[in-house]
């Protein structure tokens, strides 16, 4: 059998916004993925140090608070880092277009706006996760 | 009361009624924003069991169900307070100038990350943080520069700070010193209330009981010295963000209440010594009515619990004052010109919900901080609501509504419940720390997604009426890298001029009576005034009560 998919979500920084990323949270967990939720202020090494001791296969950061550009790039390079490059690593917030492009271009995979819903984000996991097992296979 | 034979006739002519138009074939169910079920109609039946003068009354009269003065906003229009606060301390003023020029009548503080939990702007954690969300704010240099220009005697200011409150207060006390003004005459509010940040915006920094104890010090401090100040606000509006329902909001809002009545009872005060100066901050959302209905219920639950549950003699003890802030979590980053709309629809309920003071948010703030022409919109739309549309010209229009008075009825009914479910719980800081209310909260927020998804409830320009491939087309205001690099240099320019031997001896007495059971807040106003960082004291207190660490639910 398919070992379930392992989603490790996490509120990096200040922000105590926690709505969103607990709807998400419960949302995941009713389509039957695996979550690990590590709550707030988790800085990028935390999020990191676990993803890699819980074997995860995607992180989702929730950031609101505009401090995106510091704490996802932070989160990549770690990644790198630790040699575990094949997490996927996706995020939600108040994040501007023309940063979510230059953070796509550093590496950082899907980041969802206000107003998407949890099945899109959920539909994206699956996806990629699908995508990502396929090429461990092939190398 | 009315009448049985009366009551009677209009049961049997509603049955025909009905009949004869065949209203009962519907069923869909109609329900409120929050899932609370309406009825088609309302009628005398709904109100049957209202006694006039016990729940409704005058206005300014016992249980204050129409409004806490006699004559509301013929009296005195509410304060338009908006909340605003970005960047540097200088940047903040010019903003505050341009809103006061504007007709502005309060100001309202809103501080940036570091700065709610207790951090300089220099600390490694702030790190891509100042000034983003709010202004930063480190010392008491940054307080004065913040206010250059307004006499703090003159205008009422209100605070949100929660975690660091005593420090941040202590920062504004000085500050208000240096020009001079009255502390016996100052006006305004900080928001202090810790129990909602646990539950909800989870801005805390020390654990709940050293906690109490810092609030209960502001209340001896502000009872002794400081009349007019609101030292609390108690407050639903985060609460309600965080996902919960109107009834939610208002239960925890008003057990959390009743919690620092407890502790200030506990703690050997007089009720009617510090009861005059609670103060409440709700969440006005979008269901109109339940909104109206809701601040009609808080005022009548707060006046009978603090009269008869607290035997509280002075009348100003049973008044619940409260402001309100149009619902952010309600903005959409779709299509944000229709915020506009939707905060007036939500700042027209808070009128008529009697509210005292009145923020509205600007259209763009899904976004960002607002420009200052969404600032300038928000602030307009209160001042049409004031002198255009001639709501404000009467008390309470909507009171003795069937619809409005059985709805105020239901709001206390639920609100008591919940009251019930706390108490066998083991109160409020047991329910925090085994995340009842936390969980309450995610729980209706879960249910409202769901209920998008399933578009059982409609959002404009989210899951209907969409505009695809939308390109936003607004103005964003943007805080880039200066702001952190001029914050910097100024914590480092305060930290060179001051006396540091004197910072020392501050932050060694503050210590001590953190340790023993002295009033923390002269100690700290002593800390402020000789440009102790709020980062240094924050660090003090840590070393004597300790951090909290929510365990992590979903």
């Amino acid at each position: 059998m398919e070992r379930k998919i392992r989603v490790l979500l996490a509120k990096p920084g200040l922000d105590g916004h926690d709505r969103g990323v607990k709807v998400i949270a419960a949302a995941m967990r009713d389509a039957g993925l695996e979550v690990i939720y590590l709550g707030l202020r988790q800085t990028p090494e935390m999020v990191v140090e676990a993803a890699v001791q819980e074997d995860v296969d995607a992180i989702g950061l929730s950031i609101l608070s505009g401090a995106h550009m510091t704490l996802f790039p932070q989160t990549v390079e770690l990644l790198k880092q630790k040699g575990a490059g094949r997490i996927i690593l996706f995020g939600g917030g108040i994040i501007p277009q023309e940063d979510m492009d230059k953070l796509e271009k550093m590496g950082v995979g899907k980041l969802f706006g206000p107003g998407t819903t949890t099945g899109e984000i959920i539909e994206y996991i699956k996806s990629a996760t699908r995508g990502r097992r396929k090429e461990e296979a092939i190398f | 009361m009315a009448e049985k034979s009366f009551l009677d006739e209009v049961k049997k002519e509603r049955k025909q009624w009905e009949e004869k138009n065949s209203t009962k074939n519907n069923d869909k169910k109609f329900t409120t924003i929050s899932g609370m079920e309406i009825k088609d109609l309302y009628t005398p039946i709904d109100t049957a069991d209202i006694n006039y003068f016990r729940d409704i009354n005058f206005p300014g009269e016992y249980p204050y169900t129409r409004g806490v003065r006699p004559t509301m906003y013929r009296g005195r229009m509410w304060t338009m307070r908006q909340f605003s606060g970005f960047a540097t301390p200088r940047l903040t003023n010019e903003r505050y100038k341009f809103l006061l020029a504007r007709g502005q009548t309060g100001l309202s503080v809103a501080y940036d990350m570091p700065t709610l939990m207790g951090y300089d702007s220099d600390h490694p954690f702030s790190k891509g943080e100042v000034g983003i969300c709010g202004v930063a704010v480190d010392s008491l240099k940054d307080m004065e520069i913040l206010f250059d220009g307004i006499s703090l005697k003159d205008i009422s200011t209100s605070m949100t700070i929660n975690g660091p409150a005593p420090i941040i207060f202590a920062f504004y006390v000085a500050c208000a010193e240096k020009q001079n003004a009255s502390l016996q005459n100052l006006r305004g509010t900080c928001q202090t209330d810790i129990l909602k940040e646990y539950m909800a915006q989870k801005e805390w920094i020390f654990p709940p009981q050293p906690s109490m104890r810092l609030i209960v010090d502001m209340m001896k401090f502000c009872t002794q010295n400081m009349p007019k100040y609101n030292y609390v606000s108690i407050s639903g509006y985060h609460i309600r963000e965080a996902g919960s329902t109107a009834v939610q909001e208002l239960a925890f809002t008003l057990a959390d209440g009743f919690a620092y009545v407890e502790a200030g009872l506990k703690a050997g005060l007089e009720i009617d010594e510090f009861a005059p100066r609670l103060s409440f901050f709700f969440n006005s959302h979008l269901d109109f009515f339940e909104e109206i209905a809701k601040f009609r219920a808080a005022r009548r639950i707060w006046a009978r619990h603090m009269r008869e549950r607290y035997k509280a003699r002075k009348p100003e003890s049973w008044l619940l004052r409260f402001h309100t802030q149009t619902a952010g979590v309600s903005l959409t980053a779709q299509q944000p010109e229709n915020n506009i709309i939707r905060t007036a629809f939500e700042a027209l309920a808070a009128v008529l919900g009697g509210t005292q003071s009145l923020h509205t948010n600007s259209m763009d703030e899904t976004w960002a901080l607002p420009t200052e022409k969404a600032a300038q919109i928000a602030l307009r739309t209160q001042q049409l609501i004031a002198y255009e549309t001639g709501v404000a010209n009467t008390v309470d229009p909507l009171g003795g509504s069937y619809f409005i008075e059985s709805l105020t009825n239901k709001m206390e009914q639920e609100a008591e419940k919940y009251f019930e479910e706390i108490e066998k719980r083991g109160g409020v800081i047991k329910c925090l720390e085994e995340g009842y209310f936390q969980k309450e909260i995610a729980e209706a927020a879960y249910r409202y997604q769901q209920e998008l998804e399933k578009k059982e409830k409609i959002i404009v320009g989210i899951n209907e009426f969409v505009i695809e491939n939308e390109k936003l087309d607004m103005p964003i205001l943007k805080i880039d890298e200066s702001t952190e690099k001029e914050q910097l240099e100024s914590i480092n320019k305060v930290k060179q001029m001051r006396d540091n031997d004197k910072v020392r001896r501050a932050l060694e007495d503050l210590k001590k009576a953190a340790s023993n059971s002295e009033n923390t807040i002269p100690r700290l106003i002593e800390c402020a005034k000789c440009y102790a960082t709020e980062g240094e004291i924050t660090e003090v207190l840590k070393s004597v009560f300790g951090e909290y660490h929510e365990p992590a639910w979903f």
